[in-house]
């Protein structure tokens, strides 16, 4: 591979690794390959396993965290988007003895990538389309179905999916259970009886827009955002009141800043980011009516500030050459007033992207001593491969750092806010352009990470993918796909496809990896019980220790794991553990979609690097709670 | 020179003349089917009392080289290929398989382009030219290998994907709605 700069294994810190490598794996239950080898199925190494650190920690804002109730009420449980539970009952100690406790069939075959949610003695369970949602009984042994709530999205929505029919999650607020479907509807249905209480079009499939993110939401407004980057759409972050189900406001991705929600209030913190009507002048003509922006991903609040983060799509076409320019609000951050919309401040994060590295991942709120400071800031492990520290008060960048392996930039500069391209990564018309890192879905793409205010660390869950591209002439059909670049995805170096990363946001390094052979499509999630939970796209549902890394029990699982996974108090006082299993979603569409391994370029080039899933992972649909004995 | 080469070598020359005699018939406006889209196509392999047998229609344009590769052309143009990918499928699924939800006679896919179908396909009524639509329908067959190899396009002209439909191997649909083409001389 070539140049990569600031790569935080290189050097002799690495090679420490390394060496520390082949003494950890051993450990780790499946022999002591080495670290550079590709790793038989399932099996991990740890590069390097210092204890957590014991100088200053980065901290939990105590306004964006959530109750120590034991529920988990949104995907990820608080405000600051830490999927961290002080529950300590299970531990380093006893997970070996964790077991299933009840088993749930979601009666859909397709990628689960949704957040099961716990609230009074309930648990919440979203499905993919047709988006059924089941409210399962916590009090009664086998928790039954209380009720089940089917919204019947269109079933031509299928169509504008890009990357599977998944959904990310319910939210639970006031009473209600809110849902978004595919077919661009958001629904709330009362928690109690599963009757709806309101439904609202927010989107139209025949735009190319749909549904799959989790909707959040703050004081009185839910907050939805479309899909639809690969669909030429124009995307839009909207708030429908919670009561009502009414229209509040609605923020677009692109075009006059009347229509961005950009005014007066508006201080971006680099130039580069000021100025008017930048959603129309970054492009070439009326680009920016079909130039994506979608808010498909995740979004954080803080109470303090009054602020929701989020960050927006690629733009479309994926082919750079039709929209030069730097096609904002395309992958940029956004700091807003939730109650009316005004962007306070935006950040593009990657402008004129060339590999879609969507902008979409998750902003997690903490407070990092930085420079003899407490800094307010949020992380976001982007899609890019740097993971950025940035102020969420101001939009300053303070550090971006990669966490896997880039070549495709070369950094970004501090001082203007500017990523750096690497020219010889450049997409050309007709040319084949070989070895860009990350691919298409980044170093991480949706998968949320966790925080642990014990460790101090960050758990991400990500891929180690490059790929070959060839961009070709995209033609705009509405409804249709509007992408216009060929690629070929396969494994990044080492060999291996995926990697759990434990993040030390003070040093702004790594603190250890795991590697996984598969990408790790899923989410993790911390415990007070200095546990993190992770599953693999072959179906095996993990215990790490949260300072070592070190593996302390897995259990497979009818089909691979893309899912969420979150605990929770049971009303009978004990700790569960609860995660869908049913391998899908972009990575696993060779499953789900029965898609034919000898194109490389089918869903959109990622079968290329995931030939062999086939043969590890049949699909599936199955919620599975663990308990201790 | 064996004899045996010389044999091989004298066939493959007569092979290629052939070929070239059936190339050189370039029809750049083959007469499609009279089929529309109104034409009746079984939809199922269940059929009541007596058994019936249609005759399959012929895509005149699955003997014609040219037409074959403007199909290619043309699913890619009209965003085919951004759901199926080159064949492997994506948001819709793998067409290069003997896998048939709605039936590989080209009368199906016909239907199936002009119709659209209920998870996605979209329907392509009055936004492509028929002629057109049966070079798609063409093209979309030779991807499982259906069409004769002199037919199938050889050569991509884009970052190799797969295996050029030339050189894919025949994948006979297991069961199909109307007896296959093939068995109707
Ligand atoms: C927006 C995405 C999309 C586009 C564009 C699209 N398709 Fe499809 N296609 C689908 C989906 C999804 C299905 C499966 C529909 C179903 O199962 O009901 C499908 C089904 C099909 C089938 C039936 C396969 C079978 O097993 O019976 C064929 C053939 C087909 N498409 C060909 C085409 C052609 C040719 C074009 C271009 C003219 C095209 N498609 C454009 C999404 C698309």
């Amino acid at each position: 591979m070539s140049q990569s700069v600031r790569f935080w294994w290189s050097g002799r810190a690495g090679v420490a690794a390394l060496l520390l490598v082949a003494g950890i794996s051993g450990c780790s239950g499946g022999g002591g390959a080495r670290a550079e080898q590709r790793r038989p199925v399932g099996d991990t190494a740890v590069t390097a396993a210092p204890p957590a650190p014991s100088g200053p920690r980065a901290t939990i804002p105590a306004e964006a965290s959530a109750p120590e109730d034991g529920q988990w009420t949104r995907p990820a449980r608080d405000y600051a988007s830490t999927r961290y539970s002080a529950l300590d009952q299970i531990n380093a100690g006893n997970v070996a003895e964790l077991r299933v406790a009840a088993t749930f069939s979601t009666g859909v075959l397709r990628g689960q990538e949704a957040a099961p949610i716990v609230v009074n003695n309930t648990m919440y369970v979203i499905t993919p389309f047709p988006n059924f949602v089941y409210a399962l009984d916590l009090t009664q042994p086998g928790l039954p179905v209380k009720w089940t709530y089917k919204p019947k999205p269109m079933a031509a929505a299928q169509g504008v999916a890009c990357c599977d029919v998944v959904n990310r999650g319910v939210v639970y607020a006031d009473g209600k259970i809110i849902l978004n479907t595919l077919d661009n509807h958001t629904i709330a249905v009362d928690a109690v009886t599963g009757h709806e209480l309101w439904r609202t079009r927010v989107g139209d499939i025949n735009l190319g827009e749909s549904l799959t993110m989790a909707p959040l939401v703050v004081k009185d407004k839910v907050l939805v955002g479309n899909s639809g980057g690969e669909f030429g759409v124009r995307g839009w972050l909207t708030a429908l009141d919670l009561n009502t189900g009414k229209l509040a406001w609605r923020a677009w991705g692109t075009g006059p800043d009347k229509d961005v929600l950009i005014g007066p209030r508006f201080h971006p913190f680099y130039a580069k980011d000021r100025g008017t009507d930048l959603g129309v002048s970054s492009w070439p003509g009326d680009m920016w009516k079909i130039g994506g922006a979608g808010a498909w991903g995740w979004i954080s609040y803080d109470p303090a500030l009054n602020l929701v983060y989020y960050g927006t799509s690629n733009p479309g076409p994926w082919n750079p050459a039709q929209r030069p320019g730097d096609n904002k609000w395309s992958i940029t951050l956004f700091a807003r007033d939730p109650e009316t919309g005004e962007a306070v401040w935006a950040y593009q994060i990657t402008p004129h992207d060339l590999h879609d590295y969507d902008g979409i991942n998750e902003s997690i709120l903490l407070d990092v001593p930085w420079h003899g400071q407490t800094r307010h800031v949020l992380l976001r492990p982007e899609r890019n491969g740097y993971l950025y520290m940035i102020d969420r008060g101001t939009g300053e960048v303070l550090y971006a750092n990669p966490f896997g392996y880039i070549n495709s930039t070369t950094g970004v500069d501090l001082r203007t806010g500017r990523l750096q391209y690497a020219a010889d990564k450049e997409p050309e018309l007709g040319k084949v352009v070989r070895d860009i890192c990350p691919a298409a879905p980044g170093v991480k793409d949706w998968q949320p990470s966790s925080f642990s205010p014990r460790t101090g660390y960050l758990y991400i869950p990500h891929q180690n993918l490059c790929m070959d591209v060839e961009s070709v002439e995209a033609s705009y059909v509405a409804g249709t796909p509007f992408v216009g670049m060929n690629v070929k995805m396969k494994a990044g170096p080492g060999g291996h496809r995926g990697e759990l990363t434990a993040w030390d946001p003070v040093a702004g390094k790594p603190a250890w990896v795991i590697k996984e052979d598969l990408p790790v499509w899923s989410g993790t999630v911390a415990t007070g019980g200095d546990l993190v939970f992770y599953g693999t796209m072959d179906g095996w549902f993990k215990a790490i220790d949260a300072r070592s890394g070190r593996e302390l029990w897995r259990f497979k699982t009818g089909s691979g794991i893309i899912g969420q996974p979150v605990t929770y108090r049971g009303p009978d006082g004990k700790q569960y553990v609860a995660v869908l299993s049913g391998v899908g979603g972009w990575s696993g569409g060779i499953v789900a979609g029965d898609l034919d391994a000898r194109d490389s370029s089918a869903a959109l080039g990622f079968v290329n690097a995931m030939k062999d899933l086939r043969a590890r992972s049949t699909k599936g649909g199955t919620l599975y709670v663990f308990a201790l004995p | 020179m064996t004899a045996r080469t010389l044999r091989g070598v004298l066939a493959l020359a007569a092979a290629a003349a052939a070929l070239a005699c059936q190339r050189e018939t370039r029809r750049f406006r083959e007469s499609p089917p009279a089929a529309t889209s109104e034409t009746a196509v079984a939809m199922s392999e269940l059929v009541p009392g007596p058994k019936t047998r249609d005759l399959p229609i012929r895509n005149p344009y699955e003997r014609n080289a040219y037409a074959v590769s403007e199909g290619e052309r043309l699913f890619n143009a009209y965003n085919c290929s951004g759901c199926h990918s080159h064949g492997g499928g994506g948001i819709g699924p793998a067409l290069m398989d003997d896998q048939w939800i709605y039936g590989s006679d080209p009368e199906n896919i016909f239907s199936t382009i002009v119709e659209g179908r209920p998870n996605g396909m979209p329907t392509f009524r009055g936004k492509i030219p028929n002629y057109q639509v049966w070079q798609i329908v063409a093209y979309v067959r030779s991807l499982s290998g259906l069409l004769p190899k002199d037919i199938a396009p050889a050569r991509d002209d884009h970052m190799v994907a797969g295996p050029e439909p030339q050189r894919t191997e025949a994948l006979r649909p297991k069961h199909a709605f109307t007896p296959s083409a093939a068995d109707h001389p």
